[in-house]
This record gives structure tokens, C-alpha cells and sequence, in this order.
């Protein structure tokens, strides 16, 4: 164990809204441009990931990941006081959004 | 500044031009660019206006409904309705339960206007190549899909005049490329600031809008014949917290309130502003909205059971218990139609979890938590209310449906937990939006108010028109659209006879000063200090009691501080000069508020309105609605009678008013 210690400001907010994979990402700045409050400025290196800014002034509309044309690229990620749970009615098992373990993802699509 | 230096300072990424000046003329402006704001912008192109846009996010997807709708409202005139305009609209505007809205939390003239038209705006909109019906046969044999034109209904299945749309996540793009399409020319990333009146003067003709860039800071004049003004209506004006924000605001962001601020500089009469509501939308508190279990709005009639199972009866207008889910959907005999929207009674209540539950919960009959039983649903209406209510509903697409299916949940296995809240809360509708501190209100959506308009939807100034939810008594995704279209067309009628618009250069100078003195100063408030302590004033002086003293002391806080704190708020790039002027918006916008709750001597239930130094409730002789505007800098205050639509110089009945205003 080191004793290394930093100073830096208290975190601005307790939620990170949107997660961008800098190795899927090709910074073509989409999500940028569709984001209703600019929480997500273009990064000032080209072809790099948006920065996240302004997270605290996110509606959580997700639009960005939905105009994202790399799968997976960005991802929404609810804070955890508002990740919701639910039980599976045949086994009484409980889950929820952000578990370890998480059950396999249900690929069916919405409808339209 | 406070803030350390070292804090990463990077270079802003966009060119800052504060104070270039850009001219735009139009014969239509459009302000705000959401649901209404496209509808009227189509509709005035298609009768040969050229149309501006103006938005403070992106046209793409921005708005309370940009990123989609699970249920259109009011579609009477669709071949299967059962009902007609004129009996809805007589139910809405007569039966409900309070006098100053409709049993949709609308007002009598976008109401009709809905009924008669908001099935031929859905019909747009499929027409922009968005799945309005069961193109794909996926729920063929459902009770609620007619297998002749394969629309698909929600809640009433038997007069079948609410329309679940197939595709709703996908209409704001879809009218994004139909503006493209008609030439409208479209600015984001544009804050309007101010109207533009003829000579400068309040209560003159309209003649156009000051704006700013979001990202250059630059400045923008924009000269039309005539504007449309849909900027939704003001929000989170009694909470803010960066702790709490995102997936927990109901409005927007973007919604602070600059359309109702800047329509009040320029002289329009507003009204019911003194209205605010705690519980839903109070914000804070919530859940992501439409994600936790729930049997209303959009979850309607789900299945709840409580923690060990047991069943929670679903009841009809009479009390009786329904036996089976099909009943859920249907009026009882004799029952004409039933509005979803009326947990408290009435003869047209629609069938509603038993409303003993409250005392069920605490006698440990039922067991918190509740849960959204999915599972249990037959198969198509558990594949409508997740696969597609939730699926398309604004704000569901990708927080919920995607973010969850991707975390395991699946509809056919899993039962959804509801919120826990206090027992006497769940009668109440939506269980996500919790339950917060009833001085947390919020004022401007359900029944809130905004400008008064006429059967043109023209405001009290001329050449300024409305639409969506900056009118009074706003309402849904569909009442926008429609009222949307029809202001479209009135404006552009306006702006194809009217004279060309003079812009006095004295008030572009006097609005160019008030935005730019902010980037001049290089310390004092920061925008959110500002706004978390504008918000406490609202709390304090303007909550959930008020007085003649505590609300004249608001006055005079809010006085204080525009002299103290507001004028030493700074801004160290375009984002946070905008974020500092919606501050200052904020302040007008409070002080409209508390204007007309000392204009209301009289508490009111329907309101929400309670007056500690007034406390008789709804006393007969203010069943009106209070007016307020300003006449060269004096607020003056004025009343309608609550269906002043129909009276003198109206005609009698909604059909006549319609027929002669309508523009078709």
C-alpha cells in the first residue's frame, strides 16, 4: 500500500448519466449534437470521446444513446438511488438495476 | 471565484462571438421547436410562409415530447371512436371535477380543438413515415386492435378514442426531417431572450425576437410578421439540486420559463399563474419516470400484487370488484365512456384499484412492497403496456425498456417493484414520481398556467400566437401537436396579410446590454447558488401557504436579491450565461406567481391554492379566472369567466367557434 493522497474538489454530483467506451467510441460527436443541454462537449482532440460536463444537467432522456450508431458505444447508467428492482414470480429471486451478477440480458426489442 | 484553479480549466470547444449580431427575418417564428412548435411550423410552411424555428436544444430530438409518446389523446373523429367531438368535449368541460380545467387538465378551446383534429395530426405524422398502427400483425386478435385498420387503443376499448402509437419513440425525428423537407430553416442551440414590439412598446404588435447562441454566445434579431410561442411552460422553479437531478426532473431542463417571462415583458395576459401542485412532479424524489411498477397512465390496467402475492381487486365507478382483466377496460352498463385520468370519483371515473387500500396496507392486510405483475397479464396486453407503452413513452425508449431489458428483466418472468411510499399515497397516479415535501411544488404542467388566447389561439398582442404548453391549462403530446397545427396556420394567415415588421433598434440595444453585462463580471454568484436560493424563496414565501405578508416579503426577497446576488452572477462561457439568465427569467417568473396568488383573495381546492388570511375554499364569487399583465411597466389585473370561450363575442357552441376560426 502507498500513502499517495490527492486533493481535488468534491464531485459535483452523485450520477455519471451517460458511460462513453473510449474503445468503441470514434468521437463522431452524435450524441453531442443531440443532447437537449449540451451535458456532452466535443472533445478538443479530434476522433476522441465527447467529455461528459455537465452530467448534473441531464434529463436521462437518452436520446444520445439512441442516435449512437456504435452499439454499446454510450450507455445510460441511472444513479444508485434511483435503480429500481424486481422479483422473478416463479423462483422469488430478487434483482435489480446495477447488481453483481446481473440474470442474461432479455434481447427482445420494443415495439416499432 | 472559489472554485480551484487547477480544476482542469480546458479552452471552451466551440468559436465565442459574445455580442455579433446575426439578422433573420421570417414571415412565421416559431419559438420553441418541440411538438407544437413542429406542427406549427409545418402547417404554416405548407400555406406558403417561410418559417423560422428557434430552439434552445436541438429540433431533432428536443422538448418534453421529443423523445417520445406511448398514447394519443382525444382521437374522436379516428373510424372506430364511438364518441363525437361535442360529447367529449361537453363531458370534459362540464363534468369534471373542478371548473377551471377539463377532466384532461386542458381548457375548453384546445379541448374541442383536439377532438376534432388530433386524429388528422396522428394521421400527419404517419404520414412521415412513423408505425402509428400493427403494421406487423404483432397483436392481431388483441381486444384493443380493430383488425380492419389495425389501429390499437388504450384504456376505453369500447369507445376506442385513445390510440396507442405503435412507434411513438420515433415522431421527433420524423418531424425533424419533415421541417427540413418543407424549407423551414431551423436554429438550435438559440435561447429566445426577449420579444421584439412594434416601437418598442409593451402591448404592441409582435414583430419578432432577440436570441442567444448556447455555444458562440453570439447575438440574434430576429424580424417576423408574426410568432409562435411554444416554449413549454416554466419549471423547477421551487427545486433545484444538482444531488437530485436528471432522471428525477418530470419537465425538461429547458423549460425555465423564458417564453412565459418574455410574453409578460411584452404586455400578453397570463392567467391561473398562481396555480402549483405538490405530489406529481414535485421532482426530487423520483424515480426514473414510467420505471417502477404502476397500475395508471401508461401501466394501465396492470395487474398488482402485494409482497406475498395477494392480489390488490381492481373496482368499477360503482364499487363493484372486476373479475376479469378485459373488464379493466371497459365502461360499466349504462356508463357513456370513462376518462383514465380520475382517481377520485365521478360518474365518468374509470375502473381504479380498490380505494380502501390505503387502510388495507395498514391494517397488514397488504404487504409492502407492491409489485407490477406482468407476468399475469394475458400475453398481449403485457407485450402493450412494456413492450409498448413503455416502449415508446417520452423518456421510456432507452432508460427504461433498453437499460432494463439489458439488465435482465423480462416481462414474462418478472413482476416490477413499485415505490414505497406512505399508504395514502397510492391511490394517487404515477408511483414513480414518489412522494416529496408538499412545498416542493410545481406549477405549469396538470392545469398550470400561461397565456390567454382566443379561438385563433392568438394571445392578447397581436401578431403573437400560441400553441403546445405555454397556453394556459396545457396538456399532452396530442393536445400539442393539434393546438400546434391549428396556431400554424392562423399565424401564417396573420403573416400573409400583415404589414412588414419594424424592429425599434433602442430595445435590440437595451436586450444586447441585460444578456452581456453577465460575461463582463469576473466574480461574484455562480448560476446555481443563484438558482438553489431562488427556488428557497418560492419554498418559503410561495409554498403550499400563503399570505398577503409572506407573499409581499417574496416580492420584496426577490427585489433584494435582483439588486444583491443577481446582478453579480457571472458566466465564464455561453453555457453558464445561459444557465444565468434563465436565473433571472426565474425571477420574473416568481414574482408573475406571486403577483397573482395575492391577486386571488380566496383559497382554492381546485388550485391547490391555499391562502392562510383567505381560508373559506372556493368561495362561489371566485370561480373565475384572475388575469394579470403588465400596461407600461404597472401589472394590471383582470378576470375571465371560466368559459369566456363561449360567451360574448364568442359564439354559444364549440362547433360554431370552430367552423368559423378554424382556417380549413
Amino acid at each position: 500500500m502507498e500513502n499517495e493522497a490527492i486533493m481535488v474538489p468534491s464531485p459535483m454530483t452523485p450520477c455519471r448519466s451517460v458511460i462513453i467506451d473510449p474503445k468503441l467510441c470514434n468521437g463522431c460527436n452524435t450524441c453531442v449534437e443531440v443532447c437537449r443541454s449540451d451535458v456532452l462537449l466535443p472533445n478538443p482532440e479530434k476522433g476522441k470521446p465527447p467529455i461528459l460536463m455537465y452530467p448534473d444537467e441531464c434529463w436521462f432522456g437518452g436520446c444520445c444513446v439512441g442516435h449512437c450508431p456504435i452499439p454499446d458505444a454510450i450507455r445510460m447508467e441511472h444513479p444508485l438511488n434511483q435503480r429500481v428492482g424486481w422479483k422473478r414470480k416463479e423462483t422469488g429471486e430478487y434483482f435489480r438495476i446495477g447488481m453483481k451478477n446481473p440474470p442474461p440480458p432479455n434481447t427482445r426489442p420494443p415495439v416499432g | 471565484m472559489t472554485e480551484p484553479k487547477s480544476n482542469q480549466a480546458m479552452e471552451w470547444p466551440y468559436p465565442v462571438n459574445y455580442g455579433k449580431e446575426n439578422e433573420v427575418s421570417a414571415d412565421v417564428l416559431i419559438i420553441g421547436g418541440g411538438i407544437a412548435g413542429c406542427h406549427a411550423a409545418i402547417n404554416a410552411a405548407k400555406r406558403g410562409a417561410k418559417v423560422v424555428v428557434v430552439d434552445k436544444g436541438a429540433v431533432i430530438r428536443s422538448g418534453l415530447g421529443g423523445a417520445g409518446v406511448d398514447h394519443w389523446h382525444l382521437a374522436c373523429t379516428n373510424p372506430c371512436s364511438k364518441v363525437t367531438p361535442e360529447e367529449v368535449v361537453e363531458i370534459e368541460t362540464t363534468k369534471g371535477l373542478s371548473p377551471y380545467f377539463t377532466l384532461e387538465y386542458g381548457n375548453g378551446i384546445t379541448c374541442y380543438i383536439t377532438c376534432k383534429e388530433s386524429y388528422d395530426a396522428l394521421l400527419d405524422v404517419e404520414k412521415m413515415g412513423v408505425k402509428v398502427r400493427d403494421v406487423d400483425d404483432e397483436f392481431v386478435g388483441a381486444e384493443f386492435r380493430d383488425e380492419q385498420t389495425k389501429l390499437m387503443f388504450a384504456y376505453d376499448y369500447e369507445n376506442k378514442y385513445f390510440i396507442r402509437v405503435s412507434g411513438g419513440a420515433n415522431i421527433k425525428p420524423a418531424l425533424f426531417n419533415e421541417l427540413k423537407r418543407l424549407g423551414v430553416k431551423i436554429y438550435d442551440r438559440i435561447m429566445a431572450t426577449s420579444l421584439l414590439t412594434d416601437g418598442g412598446k409593451q402591448g404592441a404588435r409582435v414583430v419578432g425576437a432577440t436570441g442567444i447562441n448556447t455555444r458562440t454566445g453570439e447575438f440574434y434579431v430576429f424580424n417576423a410578421k408574426a410568432t409562435v410561442l411554444t416554449t413549454g411552460a416554466p419549471n423547477g422553479l421551487w427545486i433545484f439540486s444538482t444531488e437530485l437531478g436528471g432522471a428525477t426532473l418530470f419537465q425538461e431542463p429547458n423549460l425555465t420559463g423564458e417564453g412565459t417571462a418574455m410574453a409578460w415583458q411584452a404586455g400578453a395576459e397570463l392567467t391561473l399563474m398562481e396555480r402549483s401542485s405538490a405530489g406529481l412532479a414535485s421532482g426530487g424524489f423520483h424515480y426514473p419516470m414510467y420505471g417502477t411498477g404502476d397500475a395508471n397512465n401508461t401501466w394501465f390496467a396492470c395487474t398488482i400484487v402485494d409482497a406475498n402475492g395477494k392480489e390488490i381487486p381492481w373496482v368499477d365507478r360503482d364499487g363493484n370488484i372486476i373479475k376479469t382483466v378485459s373488464e379493466r377496460y371497459r365502461p360499466v352498463p349504462g356508463q357513456k365512456l370513462f376518462f383514465p385520468y380520475l382517481a377520485f370519483g365521478g360518474e365518468f371515473r374509470g375502473p381504479i384499484l380498490t380505494p380502501d387500500l390505503p387502510e388495507r396496507i395498514r391494517k397488514g392486510e397488504f404487504k409492502l412492497p407492491l409489485y407490477a405483475d406482468l407476468p399475469s397479464m394475458p400475453e398481449h396486453e403485457r407485450r402493450a403496456i412494456w413492450g409498448l407503452m413503455v416502449g415508446n413513452e417520452g423518456k421510456t425508449r432507452i432508460p427504461i425498456y433498453n437499460t432494463y431489458s439489458k439488465a435482465g428483466f423480462d416481462p414474462d418472468k418478472d413482476m416490477l417493484q413499485a415505490s414505497i411510499m406512505p399508504p395514502e399515497a397510492y391511490p394517487f397516479n404515477t408511483w414513480w414520481a414518489t412522494y416529496g415535501p408538499r412545498q416542493w411544488r410545481s406549477g405549469g404542467f396538470a392545469a398550470g398556467g400561461g397565456l390567454v388566447f382566443d379561438w385563433d389561439l392568438k394571445t392578447t398582442l397581436d401578431g403573437l400566437y400560441v400553441g403546445g404548453m405555454a397556453i394556459y391549462s396545457g396538456g399532452s403530446h396530442a393536445t400539442s401537436a393539434t393546438a400546434g397545427r391549428y396556431a400554424g396556420r392562423k399565424a401564417a394567415e396573420y403573416a400573409l396579410r400583415a404589414g412588414e415588421p419594424i424592429i425599434k433598434r433602442k430595445q435590440v440595444e437595451e436586450e444586447k446590454a441585460r444578456v452581456y453585462a453577465l460575461v463582463r463580471r469576473k466574480d461574484g454568484i455562480g448560476w446555481k447558488e443563484l438558482r438553489a436560493g431562488l427556488c428557497r424563496i418560492m419554498q418559503d414565501y410561495c409554498g403550499e401557504y400563503k399570505s398577503e405578508e409572506t407573499l409581499k416579503m417574496g416580492l420584496r426577497w426577490f427585489d433584494s436579491v435582483r439588486e444583491s446576488e443577481a446582478s453579480t452572477v457571472y458566466a465564464r462561457n455561453p453555457h453558464e450565461l445561459v444557465r444565468s439568465l434563465e436565473c433571472l427569467t426565474h425571477i420574473t417568473v416568481g414574482e408573475i406567481i406571486m403577483h397573482a396568488s395575492l391577486a386571488r383573495k380566496a383559497s382554492s381546492a381546485f388550485l391547490e391554492f391555499n391562502r392562510l388570511d383567505y381560508p373559506e375554499i372556493d368561495p362561489p364569487e371566485w370561480n373565475k379566472l384572475v388575469t394579470l399583465r403588465l400596461e407600461n411597466g404597472d401589472i394590471k389585473v383582470g378576470e375571465l369567466p371560466l368559459n369566456y370561450w363561449l360567451l360574448q363575442p364568442n359564439a354559444p357552441t364549440y362547433e360554431e367557434n370552430y367552423k368559423k376560426h378554424c382556417g380549413l
